[in-house]
């Protein structure tokens, strides 16, 4: 188990070092500080003399160096359109990112669960059909178009909800906000949190189902059957428990896939979350912002990941430790 | 393929005999869907001589004729059945253009990533030991991180290094190798899985008796055994790969307006659909999904009637 922990860490750092050398080089190519700082009218000696001074004209180790020692200490250079440090910009919209991945959580969580476990009881009825052909549907809507169909239908036509933005919020702390607390804030979390739920949706109806559904066919389930237990506790109780143990595995891994998808659905709803600010970076050629982002979602991903692994080491003993 | 002629008599005969072709028969969704897909790829493959207007040139563009309704609508024109978009083109002519270059990009990217899963994934199978160690950790870590994250943060980076008029410029090359490059470890993870059953087989001890190399036994013995389980991920990865172009393009990070995909059409028109111009999004949206849905259906077909061993989890 020891080698195992000590193998998941070092992986994730390896990670880690690869981003930090990707953004780095990002950093180094894209964009001249200096023209950001200086403007045109600077002579090409005083431009040289700053560059020496400012060390751009180090070797790329030297220059990776300072900027890996920064970086660990929390600075990742100075956004040039919000002139604040890159980090604090891209921390103050998190919040607004995990709300709509928590609500989308919670909205798979609720829909899944149930509609996996009764397509995989009754594989053979109308109502699981149509929700394997719904799946499939849903399968093949591209997120923006559900985002689209959903502000059509709810916002254009219906005028039930608001059709973008993130509406009031609660602020904790200066840099801490949230749309959870408030009812208008809330009203504004619906369609988008339903947004990013519908692309894991399916896929998570479809796995609940397979894995039920192989569960059911196993030796202790025909026991159970035979030892005249009640449906209710066949399923629920010992089925249900070992469903869950690979659906975790995966829901872990897809929670940060969503993260990636924020960018598409916070675009289309125009959500104020760390995805949209990227894109405008990206606009804006904001180099320390696009590289902070990348960073702070590299981070997040390698976490996700590395954690899933442990916890599934520790939950599942039949789990190879030593490896694939 | 010098192999080909000598079970070329046969071939049509065996086809009509297999169990490929006798469920494709009884199957009436699975006609529906081949059906849906060929006619989109001919007139993919045709849409210079079908569209009944060049949306690339701008000499038969009139602005004028912006944001005209579908013929069936009240104030349509007879011209343009399913309507203009907001420049004045022709939805019907720009629809089978962005057909075309979806399905050029989602064909594309696929056959990239093909081709690198299949030379690693069968390195991998086949060498086995450090190397497979090696390849497999580093699809895992790929993997890991969502081909969406990837695509979006590497488009948006080039963008941003090379401005915005040279990057539409190289958009459709950028695209495929983006997609292609993102998702090789799909292909890589089930032909290895694959190789590793085949190469236990007595005909690969044969093979290696006989004192062939370690490649041709690889790509001449192994991988035409290999092909079921491709065939299957090919279907699918080419719908994802058709979802991922049309959610950049969305993004704007894919093909520009000017040479619209059906993705950059659909961004085209949500800023209309506001001011009640639902023709230029939703009508390309439909094409979309029914193209997507179509392989999907497509590709789940195939995996019960060939029911390869896929790489699960």
């Amino acid at each position: 188990m020891f080698a195992f922990l000590i193998r998941r860490l070092f992986q994730a750092l390896v990670v880690m070092f690869v981003i930090s050398i990707i953004s780095f080089s990002i950093q180094d190519n894209l964009g001249d500080p200096l023209r950001e700082m200086l403007g045109q009218s600077v002579s090409e000696e005083q431009r040289q003399a700053m560059r020496d001074e400012m060390g751009l004209n180090d070797p790329f180790l030297t220059q990776y160096g300072r900027f890996l020692g920064k970086a660990v200490q929390g600075d990742l250079g100075t956004s040039y359109f919000f002139k604040e440090p890159a980090l604090d910009v891209i921390l103050k919209k998190l919040p607004a990112t995990l709300e709509l991945v928590f609500g989308a959580t919670l909205i798979i969580i609720v829909f899944s669960v149930p509609l996996g476990i009764y397509s995989a009881i009754n594989p053979q009825s109308i109502f699981s059909k149509i929700i394997m052909g719904v799946s499939t549907i849903g399968i093949s809507v591209p997120v923006f178009l559900t985002a689209i169909g959903l502000i059509y239908v709810f916002a254009i036509e219906l005028g039930w909800m608001p059709a973008f933005g993130r509406g009031e919020t609660f602020q904790i702390t200066e840099n801490l906000d949230t749309a959870l607390l408030t009812a208008d804030g809330l009203h504004h979390l619906i369609l988008p949190s339903f947004t990013l739920a519908s692309i894991m949706l399916p896929l998570f109806i479809r796995l609940i189902r397979s894995e039920m559904m192989e569960v059911l066919q196993s030796e202790y389930i025909k026991f159970a059957w035979a030892k005249g237990i009640s449906p209710w506790r066949v399923y629920f109780l010992h089925a249900f428990k070992n469903t869950m143990l690979p659906v975790i595995t995966v829901g872990g891994v897809q929670i940060g896939t969503m993260v990636a998808y924020t960018i598409l659905t916070e675009t289309v709803f125009q959500w104020p979350g760390m995805g949209f600010l990227f894109l405008e970076a990206v606009n804006r050629v904001d180099t320390p912002l696009i590289v902070a982002y990348l960073i702070v979602v590299g981070a997040i991903f390698v976490v996700t990941n590395t954690l899933v692994d442990l916890i599934y080491g520790f939950v599942n003993p039949t789990v190879k430790l030593t490896g694939k | 393929m010098d192999a080909l002629p000598q079970i070329k008599p046969s071939m049509m005969a065996r086809f009509k005999d297999s169990h490929f072709w006798h469920s494709f028969k009884r199957d009436r969704v699975a006609q529906f869907c081949f059906g849906i897909f060929s006619l989109a790829l001919l007139l993919a493959i045709f849409a210079p001589l079908i569209a009944p207007f060049d949306p690339y040139d701008s000499a038969q563009i009139d602005i004028m004729n912006s944001e005209l309704p579908p013929s069936w609508e009240a104030e349509g024109d007879a011209q343009f059945w399913l309507g203009t978009d907001a420049q004045g083109r022709d939805l019907w002519s720009t629809i089978l253009y962005g057909t075309r270059v979806s399905l050029t990009i989602g064909i594309c990217a696929v056959m990239l990533q093909a081709f690198l899963g299949i030379i690693i994934g069968l390195a991998a199978g086949y060498i086995g030991g450090r190397v497979d160690s090696l390849l497999m950790r580093i699809a895992d870590v790929q993997l890991s991180f969502s081909t969406m994250m990837v695509a979006i943060i590497v488009l948006a980076v080039f963008q941003a290094a090379f401005g915005t008029e040279l990057y539409q410029q190289l958009a459709m090359v950028m695209l495929i190798l983006v997609i292609g490059i993102a998702e090789w470890p799909q292909y890589a993870r089930t032909i290895r899985a694959s190789v590793l059953a085949e190469k236990e087989k007595e005909y690969v001890d044969a093979a290696r008796v006989m004192g062939f190399g370690t490649a041709r036994i690889m790509f001449r013995h192994i991988l035409p055994n290999t092909l079921s389980p491709i065939l299957v991920i090919s279907t699918v990865q080419i719908a994802n790969a058709i979802i991922a172009e049309a959610s950049l393009s969305f993004l704007g990070l894919g093909m520009p307006v000017s040479q619209p995909s059906l993705g950059s059409l659909i961004s085209s028109g949500f800023e209309y659909i506001f001011s009640g111009a639902w023709w230029i999004t939703v009508i390309p949206g439909l094409v979309l999904v029914a193209l997507v849905l179509v392989m999907n259906l497509l590709g789940d077909w195939l995996r019960d009637v060939l029911n390869p061993k896929l790489y699960k989890g």
